[in-house]
């Protein structure tokens, strides 16, 4: 037998970090097309909630005071459809940290000499990609509520939607992380995830309506959500309200998140507990 | 700096809360050795090979592999060895060389290194043909296969298997051993290996026997087989318990009983049969003289069958 000799006295750590982080985000990819079902979904609730909701709610909707016309619901509702979607898809790809660990390919992974940040990176990274290619299949539908935005406005969009992604996957890192059940983890996208968007300004305008606006203000997905809103109307400067502050803040709030989710799933992954030989 | 040994253990201890899964636990094993740890499951072979393979903490004691202390550089560790898991650590949804490609990115090859690399131990691994197929498609050997191959990917100077013989049949078992020597030979691989199976015992050079996290044995497959005097003698009886008092009272030899069993070990063995049936042959329903196995040596280290403990699983 010629053995390729692979041995290195002094491997250099540094040198494996991208790649690392791109094998495992491109192995997302790859699981996510060959699960037809997680396209259907992560793409297809939303879809089927801003159609319905659309139309129900069509006539007790009145626009909130800083609409810059007249306002459908669906209009109203459509970059809200659009953070979910990004939501689902970091719930979906972040369930499966569960899966790895119970199937085993994350203990392959957790002996592996890569850093717990390459980790953790590395499912951001893919579940980032995926959020931001099927949020984009759907923002392409803006004609349809009468938005028109410029390709320079896409681009914004793009970037922010992926700083939004990436702080939401890395929230359902850090959630399903501990976890050893997907029961437990749909527990709490129920009772946690679901309404963090139901209360960020997605699904009704949060004018003042008391302590409601006020949970809503603490929510970080509404700086998300509104920052969206801001680049979908990048035309009209949208005044700052009451569920709709400015871009500056969307984008700080958004960012800050993101970077403390990051962190606690860094110092999550990096202990070493008997959790992880499960 | 450079010591002669590949793993060093040395007092080590592990809880899982209140119990004791590993009780001052000691070996080392020299460089491009082929160490075995044997014991019933439940024993704590699987919490040392997580140690080991920096999967657990290290609560209490000193684990060495290759002069990089465990606990304090785990990634030092990571780099140099490799680790095969009893449990499929493979993604299935993923083809075989996909699954190899993304291990190799993992410890830094790349490019054609990395192609040719998985190449050559595909057709090592006799899996050239599957290479283009699923995990999922594979039967539960050709897995197995697949992850001895991800383990030995970045060509490891320490290979950690855990019970690498699970769920092969006796065909592969054995292209697996013939695998594991040539490591060995060519590559100068330090090989530690779990086993619950005593028949395996026999292919180790060093050894060690760990029974309720205490490892009970240490050495060569023959030095511990010589640590039994004599002969060994075992007898099925109906009434061990008394009989085996009995015996060892007439004949001054220590008689160890359990289940319908009695086991006596006796320097020439043949000629204390012919004394033992004189006195007791009635009582006797079949008796068997053999030179000791390594269950002997077991069963005179604990005081129990290997089989009896935990043999239902963990």
């Amino acid at each position: 037998m010629s053995t390729t000799r692979l041995r290195n006295a002094n491997f250099e750590f540094r040198r494996i970090f991208w790649p690392a982080i791109w094998a495992l985000a491109s192995r997302e990819l790859i699981r996510f097309f060959r699960q037809r079902t997680r396209v259907i979904g992560a793409l297809g609730q939303p879809l089927l909630f801003w159609l319905l909701f659309g139309a129900g709610l069509h006539g007790s909707f009145s626009p909130p005071a800083w609409a810059p016309r007249s306002m459908t619901y669906q209009e109203y509702f459509f970059p809200g459809v659009a953070v979910l979607i990004v939501l689902f898809t970091a719930i979906f790809s972040t369930i499966s940290i569960i899966e790895d660990r119970r199937e085993g390919f994350l203990q392959g992974v957790l002996v592996a000499p890569v850093s717990r940040l390459a980790l953790v990176l590395g499912k951001l990274c893919g579940g980032t990609a995926l959020a931001l290619l099927q949020a984009g299949l759907f923002l392409a539908l803006a004609p349809l509520v009468g938005l028109s935005f410029t390709w320079a406005a896409a681009f914004e969009m793009a970037l922010f939607l992926t700083l939004v992604a990436f702080a939401l996957t890395a929230l359902g890192f850090l959630i399903a992380w501990p976890l050893d059940s997907t029961q437990g983890f749909h527990a709490i996208m129920s009772m946690v995830l679901m309404p963090m968007w139901l209360l960020s300004g997605a699904f009704f305008p949060a004018e003042e309506s008391g302590w409601l606006s006020w949970v809503i203000r603490l929510n970080p997905l509404t700086y998300g959500v509104a920052g969206l809103r801001r680049l979908l109307y990048s035309d009209v400067q949208l005044p700052v309200a009451g569920g709709l502050p400015a871009m500056s803040v969307c984008l700080f709030v958004t960012a800050a998140f993101g970077l403390v989710c990051i962190g606690v799933s860094v110092w999550l992954a990096q202990r070493r507990t008997s959790h992880d030989t499960r | 700096m450079s010591s002669t040994a590949a793993i060093s253990v040395s007092g080590l201890s592990h809880w899982y809360g209140g119990r004791q899964a590993l009780d001052q636990v000691a070996f080392e094993t020299g460089q491009g050795e082929v160490f075995g740890l044997l014991g019933p499951n439940g024993g704590g072979k699987t919490t040392l090979f997580r140690i080991l393979a920096t999967l657990l903490p290290v609560q209490e004691g000193r684990v060495q592999l290759l002069d990089f202390d465990v606990a304090a550089q785990p990634d030092r560790v990571r780099a140099a060895i490799g680790v095969t898991f009893q449990s499929p650590s493979l993604d299935r949804k993923l083809t075989v060389r996909e699954n190899l490609a993304t291990q190799g990115y993992l410890y830094g090859l790349q490019g054609k290194a990395l192609r040719s690399r998985i190449d050559e131990l595909l057709a090592r691994l006799g899996l050239a043909d599957r290479a283009a197929h699923r995990v999922e498609s594979l039967s539960g050997g050709l897995a197995r296969r697949v992850e001895i191959a991800k383990g030995l990917l970045h060509d490891p100077r320490v290979l950690l298997l855990d019970e690498p013989s699970t769920g092969l049949d006796p065909g592969a078992r054995l292209d697996l051993w013939e695998y594991i020597r040539l490591l060995q030979r060519e590559g100068g691989v330090t090989v530690l290996v779990t086993t619950h199976l005593m028949e395996e015992a026999e292919r180790f050079d060093k050894l060690g026997i760990l029974d309720s996290g205490r490892l009970v044995a240490l050495g060569t497959p023959a030095e511990l087989r010589r640590s039994i005097g004599g002969d060994c003698l075992t007898i099925q009886t109906t009434g061990a318990h008394d009989l085996a008092r009995r015996i060892a009272e007439r004949f001054q030899v220590p008689a160890q009983h359990f289940g319908g069993q009695i086991r006596i070990e006796v320097e020439k063995g043949h000629e204390f049969v012919g004394r033992l049936v004189d006195v007791f042959g009635s009582e006797i329903s079949s008796l068997a003289l053999g030179k000791p196995t390594l269950e002997d040596v077991f069963v005179k280290r604990t005081g129990h069958r290997f089989f009896e403990n935990g043999a239902a699983g963990h």
